[in-house]
């Protein structure tokens, strides 16, 4: 028996990398091509409202969003499946 | 008479599945709760849920839990009640001072420290707990930090032209989505511990045969025993990790959590049952460090660090003890002379929690270094 899995090492550090933090950047591109022509400036709007209105933003945000909540039915299915 | 002990195993193994639970809710919900992405009540209702619906979702970890940690031979049902008992006990001290430590180094912590007094050294496994626990231990914490600092940087630099107001609205929303997985995946991973511990204190007892899996009424009341747990929710612990460690924006929180869900379903799916909590205060700490300006209590984050050195000794300390008493009384009176104890010292323990309460109404109260927030009326400490 080897003292450290390297193997699952490297996998773990890696898809954890693209799942752990490439997911909350894909939904951070996704809020930000929502927010497309939204009338507050960054850094001085107080308002919360997140949809800008640019049709094209709002189709690019929710391809992102459905990457997102896609990958975490993917990876569901993976951990059940795997067992 | 063994069936009669093994009731009194199964109950304190229930009991300390319950403790997990509550002990581990601040894992999935403590960054939802301090960003106001979900009430207090909803969080540990819907955390509640999730790890029930988890716990049924993969049974990998269970089988690995104690078979290549203890020479299973030497195990009896003394060995896994004592091993409990040092769990439980942990669990509810560091509940109390509010540190968020391993339940899974706890339970393994006791369970050794009771092999080693009924066995001997030569009876645990130690190149397997090297390399199965403490190698882990240390390097998922650190993965974790890697993972959430990575994430939360990435984060702000995207949504840099998102309103302030928007994005932090966005990020509320998207940690539901991020928080109900930490509690999926936590369901996964901690309630196959136990339900790994009552299948060994069958084999033990005769009642199944040695390599056999959990019989389905225990994977059905291990996961009832969790999600209870979950639901009462350790505030205690919550608060420290959501205000204490590091003051929590919403896109923080929702790093935090999918990084604390990345590490722990990966490393779920190669068998090591490594600690949730390990990894979601790495995230946490993580999220801390890949945002610029914001502000760590690495003094908390030194405490917590200082605790979890001690999980593993402390806990087979008692574990150790518990076993002793129980076999000088031995048999069933034995077990339940240590059962009695064991019951009074956590009811001690809750009493001294409720001196300085922390609950749903002020776990999100401004952190002035103590767990217990700062009170109008003199608290009689």
């Amino acid at each position: 028996m080897d003292w450290i899995n390297l193997t699952a090492l490297w996998q773990i550090v890696v898809f954890g990398l693209i799942a752990g933090a490439g997911l909350p950047a894909v939904f951070a591109l996704g809020l930000r091509a929502l927010s497309l022509g939204a009338r507050t400036q960054p850094g001085s709007g107080e308002s919360d409202e997140i949809v800008g209105g640019n049709p094209v933003g709002m189709v690019l945000g929710g391809v992102c969003f459905l990457i997102v909540l896609a990958s975490i039915a993917g990876g569901i299915y993976f951990i059940v499946a795997a067992s | 008479m063994n069936d009669a002990l093994l009731v009194i195993v199964v109950v304190t193994a229930l009991a300390f599945d319950f403790t997990n639970g509550f002990h581990d809710t601040g894992n999935a919900m403590a960054t939802s709760i301090a960003t106001g992405a979900l009430g207090p009540r909803t969080a540990v209702a819907l955390s509640g849920v999730l790890n029930l619906v988890g716990a049924f979702l993969s049974l990998s970890v269970a089988a690995t839990i104690a078979s290549g940690l203890v020479d299973t031979n030497l195990v009896t049902l003394t060995v896994v009640f004592a091993g409990l008992a040092g769990g439980i006990i942990w669990n509810l001290l560091t509940w109390l001072l509010g540190i968020p430590s391993s339940s899974s180094h706890a339970l393994i912590g006791g369970v050794i420290g009771s092999t080693i007094a009924a066995a001997g050294l030569s009876g645990v496994k130690w190149q397997g707990l090297v390399s199965k626990v403490i190698i882990p231990a240390a390097l998922s914490p650190i993965i974790a930090i890697l993972v959430a600092a990575t994430g939360t940087w990435l984060v702000y630099r995207l949504s840099r032209r998102v309103a302030a107001g928007a994005r932090s609205h966005g990020f509320r929303i998207g940690q539901i989505g991020s928080a109900s997985l930490v509690s999926l995946a936590h369901g996964t991973n901690d309630a196959q511990k136990t339900m790994g511990i009552i299948t060994l204190a069958l084999i033990a007892n005769g009642t199944l045969k040695s390599g056999a899996s959990a019989p389905f009424w225990v994977i059905v009341s291990c996961a009832i025993a969790i999600s209870l747990g979950t639901y009462l929710g350790g505030w205690r612990v919550i608060r420290t990790l959501g205000k204490g460690l590091v003051e929590i924006e919403s896109p923080q929180g929702m790093a935090a959590e999918f990084s604390s869900a990345a590490v722990i379903l990966l490393s779920s799916h190669f068998g090591y049952s490594l600690s949730t909590t390990h990894v979601a205060t790495g995230s946490i700490l993580g999220t801390g460090i890949g945002k610029a300006g914001a502000e760590v209590r690495w003094n908390v984050a030194g405490r917590m660090a200082t605790a979890w050195l001690f999980t593993l000794p402390a806990a087979a300390i008692v574990g150790a003890a518990a076993f002793g008493l129980a076999h000088v009384i031995g048999g069933l009176a034995g077990g339940i002379a240590v059962f009695v104890i064991l019951a009074g010292v956590a009811l001690a323990i809750w009493l001294a929690s409720r001196r300085t309460p922390v609950d749903r109404k002020n776990v999100n109260a401004e952190w002035t270094g103590s767990i217990a927030p700062a009170e109008p009326t003199p608290a009689g400490v």
